[in-house]
This record gives structure tokens, C-alpha cells and sequence, in this order.
């Protein structure tokens, strides 16, 4: 495996750079297992774009999101105060992140608290790559594989973000199909609100069974996400059908990384 | 003055009177909650109104029921035109007062009314057999039970009715103008679009006084029900026709992610963070003003947007319907909590206007809405998404869930971890903040 090139926003400082880009890595991308695979997907994207990034490394703190949604305002605006300051110290002026929360809190919630700063999702990043011809790929592993894509609340409904990942994934040269909700009507996996940190109130069924009950309907080989929640969602939720063998559950840059063999 | 006029006119009168009453108790309850300025952004306010409220393109996302009620609609607005002609001719004592001076359009305006009409018949039977035969799973939740199951369908009833006198009286006019005996201006056919074809097959073999009869039963039977739907209007779910368009126009524009951040508390965290602060600089704003919550426990917490919110509700079920905590069989209920809302908003309006010390010592939190219900919310917006009159029944979720977890440390005891585990670690799990760069160099 080529190594990887992460410099951090102190590293950067330090040797008199600055860096086109922060990658906002996130709770999940940090500490989750799963999740840290796609960091690295995209990790190794940028690398092979050359684009410069950084990340604040242990810098970097929870953007809030969880607590925000979950009632607790002022944890919510002390940790976007923390995060605020840090930022601005290394002016920065662009973050990309591959978590919607993440992205949408960034983009949406900072500037009232006076943290302004162009915020985009990983794939809206990955999507200007291919239209700058700063990335190509063959469809590799996936030409023709059945995929379905499953619309993060955060990505799409909050921020109406439906066709970056989608034409991301079409440079697959894949079979996009795609689920009966889907982009606005698109069905929840179940974790936002911060229900991924607690049970579910008592129900009839858990969110992400059903939410993949809609995806299994299209026959798919690969569920793509966007979302590292999302993604933890949907592989649970394949489990339960005992399809883990059948369909795979990837990040949209993970599936960009390995088609350009990286 | 004869005294068919009389009659009209204090029916009429009578009527208006108490609606306009009943509107201002509404807006008295509106102004309870909290203030919230949404006076911005009017062209980009307006272009909304004008095409979701007036062009009901969400409706039309879900196509069959929308275009139905597109018919239901567009009926209703032209039919007005005629309720304009009745209050004239019935204050007046005339018959057809636009019939003369308009002339062809006249029978252009009618004969757009009565296919509308027809369309709007259509619309009502299959609206009956949804709500009561094919039992659509959104029609029949719990909160669907009594009054607003009722509600749904008496409105169906009444534009069943009005229909019917619609067509009996342009038929049996349509009748007597062929004998030449309407109190129109000449004789021969109308031309109407359907009552022309009505008047003769169904009416044709009566005789004149009957006509006559039935005429004014289909004269007096269209004023009736419209005015008894206006005196209706303010208990029912259907005063979204004119609630619709304010309760648009003063919608959220900004993206649905984004949750307001709360001024009372970045003044606070600001202290707390600026070592230099002067905690006794801070405003002591007004010092009898009763210190302000932080969420919603009761209506007066809500801002005003929320409590309009309520009040334009269609019980349409449709944020229900694509909720995935409604749909996997939990308590929450979009719908409820925006009908929650207004009947909570209801009584403590009453009670207030009879003491304006009331206290029931209930509240719209735990009487009417259970922290149950509110921690089901996944805030995933597609309530926000589907409402066709685009309410948020969202905000006063996470409103409430403010109230219990500032004001009342109420909070599931994992989210309570997860809390800590933010303020001590800076992420919602137990990992130490020095680890956080360790993936860049695991395998
Ligand atoms: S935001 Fe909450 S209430 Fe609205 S649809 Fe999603 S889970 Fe249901
Ligand atoms: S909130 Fe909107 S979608 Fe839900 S029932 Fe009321 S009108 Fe229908």
C-alpha cells in the first residue's frame, strides 16, 4: 500500500503553508473503524490529485451536531466556539468533510456564531475533481455492478444535495438504480437526531430494517453511502437480512479510491 | 325590501360576524407564542406563497390525491365568483344580476363552474372511499379517531352538497328559461356547459312552480353551506384554505439542516468563554421581565410561526406517512404534534380570555406531547419535506427536547453519556482527543 501524506494544520503553519483545503474529519472518520477506511479512501484521493489539505488532527473537536439535535444547546455552542476559534486561528477558509452532521452543522449553524467558512461535501469535492480532469477513473470493479444509492437526511433534505453523489457514481460506469424513496422522499437510516448514540423508543421495527428492506428491493451488489452513520446503518441492517456476503455497503470515495486502484 | 332579503342578509351578516369573531380569538392565540422575525426575504417569500400555496406544487409530489384536490380547489375559487352573484341578487332581490351585462363570458364563467364542479364531485367520492373504504393507512392512525376523523369527512359531505344545489339550481332554471319562465332575462337555453344537458333530461318533464321550488332550494341550499362552512371553518382542519398562504409565506427559506442557534445561550457560552468578561456587565435587560425558558414546555413558549403552523394543519397525514419513527411503530406522530398543538393553543386561548391569570397546570409537554414521542425524532426532515403547506413540525420537536434536556435535565441516559463524552473527550464516544490522529497511521 502507497503511504499516506496527512499533514496537519500545525505542520503546515509551521513550514509557511496553507492549504487549499482543511479536510474536517469528524468524529466517526477519526475513532470509528469502519469509518476511518473511508477516511483514508479519501485521503488517498487527495493525495493522488495532489490536492493540498490538512487536517487539525487532535486539534479537532466534535462539531457539536449530536448535542445540538439532542436538546443540548449550550454543549452544542461551546464546542462550536472551541472549534470556531481554532479555525479562524489558521484562517481557514474551506472544509471539506465526509460527514453530512458534520458538514451541515460547518456550513449552516457556524456563521451565526461567527464562523464563516465554504464548507462542501466529499462528494461535491470528488464531483469537481472529475469535472476539473484532476481525476479519472475506469469502472474498474464496478462496471456493471447493480447500485443503489441511499440519500444521507443531512446531504439531501437538509441541504439538497442529491446530485453530486450520483454523478460521482456514474463515472463507475455501474447500473445506478434507484430505491422507491429516494433523494426527497428519500427514508431515514435511522441514526440522525442522535438516535445512533441511544435505543430506539419502542416500535414495530428498527428504522435501518426498513430502510434496507428499500434498498434490497432493487436487487443491488452495493449499497453506496455518503454518510459514515449512514454506512454503519445499512451494514447492520444487510446483516439482519444475512446478506452480508451478497451486498457490500461503501462510501462513495471508497468506491471512487479502489476503482483508481488506490 | 322583501323578506327573502331580510332573511339573506341576516344569515349573511350573522355569519361573517362570527367568523371574523372566531378568526380574531385565533390570531389573539397566535400572538401567545414568542416573537420570531420572519419579515425578510419578501420577493423570495412571495415567489414561495405563489407556488406552493397557490400553485400546490408539493401537493402534486404524491399525484393522484393532488390532482384531486387541484379540482376541489380550483372549484372552490371559482365557484366564488358565483357566491358573489347570490349575495348580490340576494341582497338585491335579482335574479342571474351578471347574466345581462357580461353576457358571453357569463356563460363562459358558469360553464367553467359547473365542470369544475363535476370535477370536484369526482374528487369528493374518491376522497370519501379513501378516508373510509380503502381506509389509506394515513387516514386511519390513532390521532385520526373522533372529531378529526369527523372533520375529514363532513367537509366531504358539504361539497357534496353544494354540488348538488349547484347543479339543481342551473338545471331547474336551465328548465323554466326553456318554458320561458326563469326570472332570467329571455327564454331558450343558458348554454351552460352541463346544466344545458341536466335541464332538459332531468328537469325537463316538471312543472313550473316545482322549478321554481327547486331553484331556490339550489339558490338557497349554495348559500347555506357556504355559510355555514365559514362558521365551521374555524373548528375544522380547513381553514387551511386561507391559512395556507400566510402559514407559507412566513415558512423557514433557510436549508432545513440548519437549526437556529440560540441567542439566549451564545450570550452565555460567550461569557463563559471570554476570560475578561465582566459577568456583571451583562445586560440585566429588564428586570421584571419573567426570565425566558430555554425550549418549549407550553404553547406560550412557541414562537408564532409554530402556533400558525397549527392552525393551518390539514391533518393530510402526509409527514406522518414518510416518518420513519411513525412508520417503524413508534409513538411520534408528526401530525399529532402539530393537532396537539393547536388544541393545547385552544384551551389555554379560552382560559386565558376568561382569566388572564389562567393556569390549568397543565402544559403542552407531558399532558399533550410524551418525552416518549419526542425522543423518536431521528430529525431527518421529511416531515418538513412532504408538508404540502410547508409546516415544521421539526423546530418544536427539538424545542421541546431543549426544555427537558436545559431546563430539566431530562434526557435518555445515553444521550447523557454521550454528552459527557463531548465535553470531556470531543467526541460522542469515550476515546481520548490525543488519539484522534491515530488513523493516519494504522493499517
Ligand atoms: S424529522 Fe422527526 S418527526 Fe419529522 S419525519 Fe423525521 S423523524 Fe419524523
Ligand atoms: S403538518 Fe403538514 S403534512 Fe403533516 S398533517 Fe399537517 S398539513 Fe399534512
Amino acid at each position: 500500500m502507497s503511504e499516506i501524506k496527512v499533514p496537519t494544520m500545525a505542520e503546515m503553519m509551521a513550514a509557511g503553508e496553507t492549504p487549499e483545503v482543511l479536510f474536517w474529519v469528524g468524529c466517526a472518520g477519526s475513532f470509528d473503524d469502519r469509518a476511518k477506511k473511508i477516511t483514508k479512501a479519501i485521503v488517498k484521493i487527495l493525495n493522488k490529485c495532489n490536492v493540498k489539505f490538512a487536517v487539525l488532527g487532535t486539534e479537532e473537536a466534535c462539531t457539536g451536531d449530536p448535542a445540538k439535535r439532542a436538546g443540548n444547546e449550550f454543549l452544542f455552542q461551546m464546542q462550536a466556539m472551541m472549534n470556531i476559534q481554532v479555525l479562524d486561528a489558521y484562517e481557514v477558509k474551506k472544509i471539506v468533510t465526509a460527514c453530512p452532521h458534520c458538514f451541515n452543522t460547518l456550513k449552516n449553524e457556524y456563521p451565526g456564531l461567527g464562523g464563516n467558512y465554504e464548507v462542501i461535501h466529499h462528494t461535491q469535492l470528488l464531483e469537481s475533481l472529475f469535472n476539473e480532469g484532476k481525476l479519472q477513473v475506469e469502472g474498474g470493479e464496478f462496471k456493471g455492478k447493480k447500485i443503489t444509492f441511499h440519500d444521507p437526511c443531512y446531504l439531501g433534505r437538509a441541504n439538497e444535495v442529491y446530485e453530486a453523489p450520483r454523478n460521482v457514481l456514474q463515472k463507475l460506469d455501474a447500473e445506478l438504480v434507484e430505491m422507491k424513496r429516494c433523494k426527497a422522499k428519500g427514508l431515514c437510516c435511522g441514526a440522525g437526531g442522535a438516535q445512533m448514540f441511544k435505543e430506539a423508543e419502542k416500535g414495530n421495527k428498527e428504522v435501518n430494517v426498513e430502510r434496507t428492506e428499500d434498498a434490497l428491493e432493487t436487487n443491488p451488489q452495493i449499497i453506496a453511502t455518503g454518510c459514515p452513520f449512514c454506512n454503519t446503518m445499512m451494514t447492520d441492517g444487510v446483516k439482519n437480512f444475512n446478506k452480508e456476503n451478497d451486498i457490500k455497503v461503501l462510501d462513495i470515495a471508497e468506491m471512487i479510491a479502489s476503482a483508481s486502484d488506490l | 325590501m322583501g323578506i327573502s332579503s331580510i332573511a339573506f342578509i341576516l344569515i349573511f351578516l350573522g355569519a361573517a360576524a362570527f367568523f371574523a369573531f372566531k378568526i380574531r380569538q385565533i390570531i389573539q392565540n397566535i400572538k401567545l407564542g414568542r416573537s420570531l422575525d420572519r419579515t425578510d426575504n419578501k420577493g423570495e417569500r412571495l415567489k414561495t406563497t405563489i407556488r406552493v400555496a397557490l400553485g400546490q406544487s408539493k401537493m402534486v409530489t404524491r399525484p393522484i390525491p393532488g390532482i384531486l384536490h387541484i379540482f376541489i380547489y380550483v372549484a372552490f375559487i371559482f365557484t366564488q365568483i358565483e357566491l358573489i352573484e347570490i349575495i348580490i341578487d340576494g341582497v338585491s332581490g335579482n335574479h342571474r344580476i351578471f347574466f345581462e351585462p357580461l353576457g358571453g363570458f357569463y356563460v363562459f364563467i358558469i360553464s367553467l363552474i359547473e365542470v369544475l364542479s363535476a370535477l370536484a364531485l369526482i374528487a369528493t367520492f374518491t376522497f370519501l372511499a379513501r378516508r373510509n373504504l380503502l381506509k389509506i393507512p394515513r387516514f386511519v392512525k390513532s390521532e385520526m379517531t373522533g372529531w378529526p376523523k369527523l372533520d375529514g369527512n363532513i367537509i366531504l359531505y358539504l361539497e357534496f352538497l353544494l354540488v348538488m344545489f349547484i347543479f339543481t339550481m342551473n338545471g331547474a332554471d336551465e328548465a323554466l328559461r326553456l318554458q320561458g319562465a326563469s326570472h332570467a332575462e329571455g327564454s331558450g337555453s343558458f348554454g351552460f356547459a352541463i346544466s344545458s344537458i341536466l335541464g332538459p333530461n332531468v328537469f325537463g318533464s316538471m312543472d313550473v312552480a316545482t322549478l321554481h321550488l327547486l331553484e331556490r332550494i339550489g339558490w338557497w341550499g349554495h348559500f347555506i353551506v357556504v355559510m355555514g362552512f365559514m362558521v365551521y371553518l374555524p373548528f375544522s382542519k380547513h381553514l387551511h384554505i386561507f391559512f395556507a398562504f400566510p402559514n407559507v409565506y412566513f415558512s423557514n427559506l433557510k436549508p432545513k439542516g440548519q437549526f437556529t442557534n440560540m441567542e439566549a445561550v451564545t450570550n452565555e457560552v460567550k461569557l463563559m468563554m471570554d476570560p475578561n468578561a465582566d459577568p456583571f456587565a451583562a445586560p440585566a435587560a429588564d428586570a421584571n421581565a419573567e426570565p425566558q425558558r430555554f425550549g418549549v414546555k407550553d404553547v406560550k413558549d412557541l414562537n408564532w410561526v409554530n402556533i400558525l403552523n397549527a392552525y393551518s394543519c390539514t391533518e393530510c397525514g402526509r409527514c406522518t406517512s414518510s416518518c420513519p419513527a411513525n412508520i417503524t411503530g413508534k409513538k411520534l406522530s408528526p401530525r399529532k404534534i402539530m393537532m396537539d398543538v393547536r388544541d393545547r393553543v385552544e384551551e389555554v386561548g379560552k382560559g386565558l380570555r376568561k382569566d388572564p391569570n389562567f393556569d390549568d397546570g397543565k402544559s403542552l409537554l407531558g399532558d399533550y406531547i410524551t418525552e416518549e414521542e419526542v425522543w423518536a425524532c431521528t430529525s431527518c426532515n421529511a416531515c418538513v419535506q412532504e408538508c404540502p403547506v410547508n409546516i415544521d413540525p421539526l423546530s418544536i420537536i427539538v424545542d421541546l427536547r431543549r426544555y427537558l434536556v436545559m431546563e430539566e435535565s431530562k434526557i435518555p441516559a445515553e444521550l447523557m453519556t454521550m454528552n459527557t463524552n463531548i465535553e470531556n473527550n470531543q467526541a460522542p464516544w469515550q476515546f481520548s482527543p490525543t488519539d484522534r490522529l491515530n488513523w493516519r497511521d494504522e493499517d
